[in-house]
């Protein structure tokens, strides 16, 4: 195992695969999944830097007069889930030979659970009655989805007879790999608030669920989380799809941001193919289908162990 | 710095205007017209428009429909939701004058007696395509609003 150089935890932070490259390929996904539905639909959909300018937008708006306390719950949430993403982020092992990828599968797990929960807390928090449904659903449907997404991780990990990262993604022989994957991949939708599991913030229904009463900044903030939470995630399934790494760092990184765009518009595909579950049709399906999934994968992954 | 910011702040505000509708007891031909300008015929999404459903997230209020006496308190309220700087626009008829309903015990309108209007639609109802220069419109006041630091209003 070997050390965490600082300097490189600072510069995956900050640089890649965290702030720098994350924020305008998190807005380039938003942007992807918007334009591809309207041209899905036969319209011709929102401008290339509409996120941008949502989000400039939004961080300009004069703040509502709140309570002392509500205000610092409102923008602590939010900037913690903005941050718990970017941990995440760092994490994803793009580059399986720096230190700065050797990231431990237990930290990523808990810092990519860490902005779902506060997406929970901040519903409670807005006392809205929408806020409220929305954070009910979406602790449903977390704990539904994280069945799979955590047996499928554990089912690589046991491949990999590794916790670390980087032996998750070379270490698994092929049929674990693909029926983990696949769990991954079922878990996504869901975790991302797409279309057929867009129930935390069905927009018809309950308007945009927990953050129905944040405005402004505080908003704008919630929009950034959750572009990170989409680089975040399909930079995850796409890191541990190819097990082939170039030896050039730039090739790398074009094939992670290729990878993570065509994921964006699989996702989009999927969501604009299909209507809102119900949310007990949601959680059978995760608690059968996709938790069958990931067991299978978990006993193809033990059987060589002999356990 | 402080100008080149605000500059992209108001570049930003033109292209991202978000809406809000809300009917204050009007016939729903309004509606089924603005309804229209998200539809792939018009697709006001071009334009950075998008209808929002909380009045938290929007910066354009769209109204239709004369103000009833029961819906006078909701517009109020959802006009003081709003995050500054925002604007409203009266769609129709029925918001400017009361059309056929001017005069009936149960209007408390017209709407420019309990909001503050930017920008009239005329028409009953008017076309989509008359709804979006109406909003574009509106864009163009959002930028000229009077900066109040906290809306002390919207603490409801």
């Amino acid at each position: 195992m070997s050390q965490l150089n600082l300097i490189q935890v600072f510069i995956a932070f900050l640089i890649f695969p965290g702030l720098l490259f994350a924020l305008p390929m998190g807005w380039m996904m938003m942007w992807l999944e918007r334009k591809s539905i309207a041209r899905m639909q036969g319209r011709i959909g929102p401008p290339f830097f509409q996120p941008f300018f949502d989000f400039i937008k939004l961080m300009a708006k004069r703040p509502i007069a709140r309570l002392q306390w509500e205000s610092n719950i409102y923008t602590g949430l939010a900037l913690l889930a903005v941050g718990a993403n970017l941990g995440a982020l760092t994490l994803l092992p793009v580059f399986l030979n720096s230190s700065a990828g050797v990231g431990d599968l237990i930290l990523f797990v808990a810092l990519a659970e860490i902005a779902p929960i506060c997406w929970i807390l901040a519903g409670f928090a807005s006392r809205s009655i929408f806020g409220q449904v929305g954070a009910v659903r979406e602790a449903t449907l977390t704990i539904a989805s994280n069945l799979p997404f955590i047996t499928a991780l554990l089912a690589l990990a046991s491949a990999a007879k590794s916790l670390q990262m980087s032996d998750l993604v070379t270490q698994p022989a092929l049929p674990v790999r693909l029926l983990g994957l696949l769990a991954l991949l079922i878990c996504l939708p869901v975790k991302l608030r797409l279309n057929p599991f867009s129930l935390p913030n069905a927009e018809q229904e309950i308007y945009s669920g927990a953050i129905t009463e944040f405005d402004g900044a505080r908003l704008a903030l919630w929009e950034l989380s959750h572009a990170l939470e989409w680089v975040m995630l399909s930079g995850l399934v796409i890191c541990l799809a190819c097990p082939w790494r170039s030896t050039l760092w730039w090739v790398n990184i074009l094939l992670f941001g290729l990878g993570c765009l065509l994921m964006a518009i699989l996702l989009t595909t999927f969501a604009a193919a299909t209507a809102r579950l119900k949310i007990s049709q949601a959680s059978n399906l995760f608690w059968r289908w996709g938790f069958g999934v990931s067991l299978l994968a978990l006993i193809v992954a033990l059987i060589p162990l002999g356990v | 710095m402080n100008q080149f910011l605000q500059s992209w702040i108001e570049r930003s505000r033109k292209r991202s205007p978000w809406i809000f509708h809300l009917n204050t007891g009007g016939c729903n031909g309004c509606d089924i017209e603005l309804l229209a300008c998200v539809t792939p015929r018009y697709d006001v999404e071009q334009l950075g428009i998008r209808l929002e459903g909380s009045p938290r997230h929007a910066d354009i209020l769209v109204v239709s429909g004369p103000v009833t006496r029961n819906t006078e308190r909701a517009l109020r309220t959802i006009y003081n939701q709003m995050p500054d700087p925002k604007a409203v626009v009266a769609i129709g008829s029925c918001p400017a004058s009361g059309n056929v309903f001017i005069g009936s015990p149960v209007i408390n309108g017209p709407l420019e007696t309990i909001i503050p209007v930017d920008v009239y639609v005329p028409g009953c109802p008017p076309r989509p395509d008359a709804i979006i220069e109406g909003i574009a419109e509106a864009i163009k006041t959002l930028n000229q609003k009077q900066p109040k630091e906290i809306n002390e209003e919207a603490r409801k």
